[in-house]
């Protein structure tokens, strides 16, 4: 039976480890208790965001309340693209205009900090480089040919991207011979900041954080509400279970 | 009171059903944690029901409407979220239960004579709760359950001659749409857990004939008082009924410790590409079932060609031998030379694809057998020799491994040195090996001698 428990662990050991795929991205601290940053990160995405992507399954009544905002305030501040507070929040422009305009509709992004996480979306917004080859002329080491032009230009200024190259040495059978093939990567290194913006490096990583932070909130609104019931239910439960085992040992007392 | 029942015993037997199957259905009274599964089972099927219905009410079987649906019950829904989560975690909860549900089964021998069909109908619950999962996760509409539908209809289209017209036949179109949502519902919502429901009561009403087993495999049946109530058998209820409170409610703090705080466990429950709406143009970059289905997916990919090739010579040359040795008669022998002649014949005709379906499809088949491939003289683990011992925790690791492979790129290297694929084809072998050789590991094992009755700490 030990034997059997233990090697059962140890086949559970390599799901611990996990390999790396994909860009580098930063860490971004999530704190959706953090009410301030979600409100100004809830006005980027309605000011900039919502002009093109939308934001659906979210209705702006229901962000006010859970933001701290008043149906007044989401009226004057943050109604540009709807009537009634009561609305979903959809995009200003029309989709099928907008799939005219950059190739690809742009992608509903409500959910968007749980298909790519909020590491994701805190790196993208801070990895487009001027490429004069690309269509917009902007590019993105994250998301790279993105159809995206980079709407906070003006914020975080023109950056440039730094890359090294890379030998790669690769050891391949060719019509039966071992041949050795050497070809070089460029890997992407690092931003130079070319053309300052009107913010400072560390105001526009802020604001971006608090934009991540906002739609780490719309991916799952009700997240806070969760694990604060979660903490009731199992405290409920831990008592129960008490009593349970209480009543389980009185019956029992006569079994041998 | 005692008016009423008798009223209601005279037109419907209440009290006996009550008697027979709870206060004085006779249950050995040394059940260990591994009895829990069963009872925790049935909990979950009850939940999977309630909140299903719940979730029916504002979901709609719909390949415009059906993500929306979802995110409907997320966001507007009133308490929405927690029955959506509710149901998707219950769904890996139930595999989780149900797994250790038959792991118990392995353990104490519950498959054996005279449990041959309460296992049969056990199993028939775990193939129906398969169909049952795998329609059900088509219906959020996410990307990956639309690709993971696309490639698990297209294993159909592996069979010979009627392969494509199978698989068009099951989709109602050419590709997942519609057609296929609105059946996968319906199938999902209302057949099978009519099957499932059906299949548990008979699953019970099987049990309750011969009594349940316990980890000492002994029939406490054998041994009676002078009232003919089993010497270590106690009433269900309120014996076991107090205890399974016990139980329900650890479980519950688990079920609710992961619904509360981490619903998706990591994208292990709830899968990240399923946070996007279905997209024929998309597809994701890595598709590959939900936790509870990679074992066998898993078998399912270590086919191919040279790999069946070797497994098909290897066994038609151990079919053929046992022809030539074995000491029964000319019948046995026939049979034995017809199946290594098909064998042969299904080497040289069948591609890799529908070799890995056979492979699959076996390795669900096997465990029906199991009642007669196992063939010690003892039902428990605690009587068994080493080589059953073994047997198992091989087994085990190798389903875990499977398990966990099956969520990995084959290409990739997962555990050690080799390829995710190649472990991936040595752990099918361990698998099934675990069924094919049982008859004659079992029988030669070494066991204890079996106690008369029960034993306790």
């Amino acid at each position: 039976m030990k034997k059997i428990v233990l090697s059962l662990l140890l086949a559970l050991l390599p799901a611990i480890s996990h390999a790396d795929e994909g860009p580098k991205l930063d860490h971004v601290k999530i704190d959706l208790s953090d009410r301030a940053s979600l409100q100004r990160g809830a006005r980027i995405f309605v000011n900039y965001c919502l002009s093109c992507h939308s934001a659906a399954y979210l209705r702006y009544n229901r962000m006010g309340h859970d933001l701290g905002i008043s149906n007044e305030l989401v009226k004057q501040d943050l109604l540009f693209a709807a009537n009634k507070v009561g609305d979903r929040m959809k995009a200003v422009m029309p989709a099928a205009d907008a799939k005219k305009w950059f190739g690809v509709a742009p992608p509903d992004l409500t959910l968007e900090a749980r298909y790519r996480g909020p590491d994701w979306i805190y790196t993208y917004m801070r990895s487009f480089y001027r490429d004069p080859k690309s269509f917009s002329g902007w590019n993105n080491t994250v998301f790279p040919h993105v159809a995206m032009p980079f709407v906070l230009y003006g914020w975080q200024g023109e950056q440039r991207a730094v890359f090294r190259t890379k030998k790669i040495v690769s050891h391949v059978v060719e019509n039966g011979k071992p041949v050795t093939e050497v070809s070089e990567e460029k890997i992407f290194d690092h931003f130079a900041l070319v053309k300052p913006g009107t913010m400072t490096p560390k105001q526009y990583d802020q604001a971006i954080r608090d934009l991540t932070n906002f739609m780490a909130y719309m991916a799952e609104p009700t997240k806070l509400e969760r694990i604060r019931v979660g903490v009731y239910v199992l405290i409920f439960l831990a008592v129960f279970l008490v009593l349970a085992i209480l009543l389980k040992k009185e019956y029992w007392k006569d079994i041998h | 009171m005692q008016k009423i029942m008798t009223w209601i015993d005279d037109r419907f037997p209440l009290t006996k059903v009550w008697n027979e199957h709870l206060a004085q259905y006779y249950a050995p009274k040394n059940f260990n944690f591994w009895y829990y599964f069963g009872s925790l089972a049935l909990l979950v099927l009850v939940n999977q029901i309630v909140t299903g219905i719940f979730l029916t009410m504002s979901y709609k079987p719909d390949s415009a409407l059906a993500f929306a649906s979802v995110q409907y019950i997320m966001y507007d829904v009133s308490w929405g979220w927690l029955i959506r989560y509710m149901h998707a975690v219950g769904a890996s909860m139930f595999f989780i239960v149900v797994y250790l549900h038959m792991f118990r089964g392995l353990l104490y021998g519950s498959h054996r004579q005279p449990r041959e069909l309460i296992w049969i109908f056990g199993t028939l619950i775990f193939v129906a709760l398969m169909a049952e999962a795998f329609m059900g996760y088509l219906l959020p509409w996410g990307n990956m359950s639309y690709w993971g539908a696309q490639v698990i209809i297209s294993l159909f289209t592996a069979i010979p001659v009627i392969g494509n017209g199978l698989a068009q036949w099951i989709r109602g179109d050419f590709v997942v749409s519609d057609a296929t949502l609105n059946r996968f519902f319906a199938f999902h919502v209302i057949a099978l857990p009519l099957v499932l429901v059906a299949l548990v009561f008979v699953h019970l009403v099987a049990l309750h004939k011969v009594g349940s087993n316990n980890p000492d495999g002994v029939e406490i049946k054998k041994k009676k008082d002078a009232k003919g109530i089993p010497l270590d058998g106690i009433p269900f209820h309120p014996y076991y009924t107090v205890k399974d409170i016990v139980g329900v409610t650890v479980f519950l703090m688990v079920f609710s410790a992961i619904i509360f705080f981490v619903p998706t466990l990591g994208g292990h429950f709830l899968e990240r590409d399923n946070f996007i709406p279905a997209n024929i143009l998309s597809t994701p970059l890595d598709i590959h079932p939900l936790w509870y289905f990679t074992p066998f997916y898993s078998m399912l990919r270590a086919s191919t060609n040279q790999y069946t090739h070797g497994v098909l010579v290897v066994c038609t040359v151990l079919v053929a031998a046992l022809a030539f040795f074995t000491k029964r008669g000319f019948k046995a022998k026939a049979i034995t030379v017809i199946i290594a002649a098909l064998m042969v014949l299904g080497l040289y005709t069948l591609q890799a694809k529908l070799w890995g379906v056979i492979l699959m499809g076996s390795s669900i088949v096997l465990i029906f057998f199991l009642p007669w491939l196992d063939r010690s003289p003892v039902k428990s683990i605690r009587y068994r020799g080493a080589l059953y011992k073994s047997a198992l925790a091989l087994f085990v690791v190798s389903f875990i491994l499977l398990g966990y492979l099956g969520t990995k790129s084959p290409d990739a290297v997962s555990l050690f040195l080799f390829k995710n694929l190649a472990w991936g084809q040595v752990l099918t072998l361990v698998y099934l090996a675990f069924f094919v050789l049982m008859p004659w590991y079992t029988k030669i094992d070494k066991t204890k001698p079996v106690p008369e009755r029960v034993t306790t700490k």
